[in-house]
């Protein structure tokens, strides 16, 4: 009997190994005559285990990690084949990993478990099963669905989904488009990233729905061109849903139809904002639109246009096959759902957690993450991106919702938690968040522009102990000016960071 | 000198032809340019604009506007190094430090030798096995010094195996 080893193939598994280990694989089975097949199934998101290798027995998928090409030989030896190994590499099944088990997987049920670009394990898990309910529906019940499920944008500002929908619904045109915000620039962020590398046709199906619900027939993936490996599957993922019959003039025979196609960035943060990146999209400089009009009402082409996260799309499927109150059934507040937090940095076990709203930062980091990678003190977590605040341990307890966030002067962005230890230089990171405004800013207003490089400057200065209190004073200053004048929260947003340094990490500027 | 072919107008013409009739296709095109030739010759630019009827400070704008896009020919290889958080609480400004000092050029530079342009990059999406580095389109994480000398290494071993 054929034995199914996986070997990941995201980002991530790839950047520790995998490639080599999944060769080396290949070759001892071959050595020794065993009948083996190895599938590239997507990273279950259990970073620090990359590569997992898994093992299909009876009992179940058996787990080793992280493997390297010289333990190879040695796992074989153990019995690797047979999925019996008593190894120090070896982990038992892995859906019992504490990590994975303890879990609330809407969005991420499949990931790692299938060989994402496959449309036969995307269907024997579920796959179009939402498509084929809202192929049933008119569109206002779609749209309604959706308000159920009380999904709130995953891109960072949180807006209803289903109001965002109801308006390009509402909006006549000929003409319609359905845009995803694959441009994740946020540090710390890789669940975009995920889905389009382990689960591609869940996001093919999300989009193929929202078209259906607001009658855009043309949809695009803006995808940031720091991600090869997202670019490549993703492509080939919707090559194979046209051969299929799940993209195209005839969406499952039904007639209706919906056209999807990738287009890269070229390495510019702000084309993340939706504004920004419709320019991109256009063939323009990313510079910001100013709002209103809104992008439903006039978007790509000047037409209504759909602007939604990765992730926000990716729960459409489920949201459709299983109804809007199963959806809502998790959650806290008004942040209904689940969310996929990002655990990075300095974290011992860093990797993916979806969750439904409300379990504590504390309980991310210490739970699933196990404190820090160096084994030292955590000193400092930034929450959101390079646009977040840096919260202190009197802040670790604070629900992961929406508006408790809110209510602590944090954000939770795209739910990417970065660790810092206590050799972090604050002051360094003050000066870094300025610094990346001066990279990033699309130089439209002047306090993003130039404000961004006074802020360098007046830290630099700060730091070197010149006429400290007075710098202090100016930097607070210049903060305000930027939140309160900038277009958009690439201005608005940078002194976040700052101010955090300035009030819970004040010594760090004294050195 | 990177193995990618010396670009002329009439190759030129043809990427911009193959994608010139698809709404908005100004980066589409820009981006089979470079991967073809390796950066966007100053020479394409009026040829973009002929053909997408805009002028050329239009299309200057555009490339310079975006950091992926280079106007003059790179290494053999693209390094990047990521310079966000993640990375730095992994100890990415090291790193940074190592791979300048060691390979001699500062960001946007490329070595002596023409092989390595090295570039900063704002995450890779590689963040919970920081520090990441990109060479060409593969990723690598946990990059520490020892693993950057190794990495660099073994690309001008190869490209010596070519010639
Ligand atoms: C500077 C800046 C960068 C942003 N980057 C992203 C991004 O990388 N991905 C994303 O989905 N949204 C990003 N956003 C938010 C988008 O503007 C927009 O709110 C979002 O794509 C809407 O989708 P959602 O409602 O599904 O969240 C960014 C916003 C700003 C101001
Ligand atoms: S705040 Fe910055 S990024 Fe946003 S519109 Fe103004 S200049 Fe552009
Ligand atoms: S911060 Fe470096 S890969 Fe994300």
């Amino acid at each position: 009997m054929t034995t199914r080893i996986f070997v990941p193939c995201d980002t991530t598994a790839l950047a520790m190994g995998a490639d080599a280990v999944a060769a080396e694989i290949a070759r001892q089975a071959k050595t020794r005559g065993a009948q083996i097949e190895i599938i590239r199934n997507g990273s279950r998101g259990l970073f620090w285990l990359e590569p997992l290798v898994e093992v299909e027995t009876a009992a179940g998928r058996i787990g080793f990690g992280p493997v390297e090409v010289d333990d190879i030989a040695a796992l074989v030896e153990a019995g690797l084949f047979e999925g019996a190994a008593e190894h120090p590499l070896a982990l038992g099944l892995v859906e019992e990993i504490p990590f994975l088990k303890n879990q609330q997987r809407l969005t991420f049920a499949r990931s790692g478990i299938t060989d994402p670009v496959s449309v036969e394990d995307y269907l024997a898990l579920d796959g179009f099963r939402g498509l084929e309910k809202a192929l049933q529906l008119n569109n206002q019940e779609i749209v309604d669905e959706i308000k159920v499920s009380g999904l709130r944008g995953r891109g960072g500002a949180a807006f209803p989904t289903g109001i965002k929908w109801q308006t390009v619904l509402n909006a006549p045109a000929e003409q319609k488009y359905i845009v995803c915000n694959a441009d994740e620039g946020d540090s710390g962020t890789f669940a975009d990233r995920m889905v389009m590398e382990c689960d591609p046709y869940m996001l093919i199906e999300g989009m193929a729905i929202a078209g259906l619900a607001v009658d855009a027939t043309q949809g695009y993936i803006y995808l940031r061109s720091e991600y090869p490996v997202a670019h490549r599957l993703m492509n080939l993922a919707i090559e194979r849903a046209y051969a299929a019959g799940y993209l195209g003039d005839n969406l499952m025979g039904s007639g209706r139809r919906f056209d999807l196609e990738v287009r890269l960035g070229a390495g510019a943060y702000i084309c993340g904002e939706e504004t920004s990146l419709l320019e991109s999209l256009e063939g323009k400089r990313g510079l910001v639109r100013a709002k209103p009009p809104l992008p439903a009402i006039v978007g790509l082409f000047g037409q209504p246009t759909v602007v939604n996260n990765v992730l926000s799309l990716a729960a459409v499927p489920f949201i459709m096959h299983k109804g809007g109150e199963t959806y809502a059934s998790y959650g806290m507040g008004r942040s209904l759902g689940t969310l996929p937090m990002q655990l990075a940095g300095n974290v011992k076990r860093g990797g993916l957690i979806e969750l439904a709203f409300g379990a504590t930062l504390r309980q991310l980091m210490e739970d699933f993450g196990g404190g820090t990678f160096s084994g030292r003190t955590l000193r400092a977590v930034q929450v959101g991106g390079p646009l977040g605040a840096y919260l202190p341990e009197s802040q670790w307890d604070t629900p992961l919702d929406y508006e408790s966030f809110a209510a602590v002067g944090a954000v939770l962005g795209h739910g990417g938690v970065v660790m810092f230890d206590d050799t972090v230089d604050m002051g360094e990171q003050a000066r870094f968040s300025m610094e990346f405004c001066v990279v990033e800013s699309c130089g439209k207003c002047t306090p993003c522009r130039i404000g961004s490089t006074r802020g360098v400057e007046v830290i630099d200065r700060i730091r070197a102990n010149e006429n400290r209190e007075a710098n202090l004073e100016l930097l607070a200053d210049l903060c305000d000016t930027m939140v309160d004048g900038s277009l958009c929260a690439m201005g608005g947003m940078t002194p976040f960071p700052v101010q955090s340094v300035m009030k819970y990490f004040p010594e760090d500027l004294q050195r | 000198m990177s193995g990618l072919p010396q670009w002329t107008p009439e190759l030129i013409q043809a990427e911009i032809d193959a994608l010139k009739h698809k709404p908005g296709a100004l980066l589409p095109i820009l981006h089979a340019i470079q991967d073809r030739f390796g950066y966007v010759p100053t020479e394409a630019v009026p040829q973009i604009g002929d053909a997408l009827n805009q002028t050329r400070a239009e299309i200057h704008g555009v490339i310079s506007f975006y950091h992926h896009f280079r106007t003059s020919e790179p290494g053999s290889h693209t390094l990047q190094i990521c310079r966000a958080e993640a990375c730095q609480s992994m100890g990415s400004r090291a790193l940074e430090a190592h791979a300048k000092a060691s390979l001699n050029v500062d960001y946007h530079g490329t070595t002596a030798d023409r092989e390595i342009t090295l570039e900063p990059v704002y995450c890779l999406g590689n963040c919970a096995c920081a520090p990441s580095v990109r060479i060409g389109d593969d990723i690598h994480g946990r990059v520490s010094p020892e693993k950057f000398d190794r990495l660099v290494s073994r690309l001008t071993t190869r490209a010596l195996e070519l010639k």
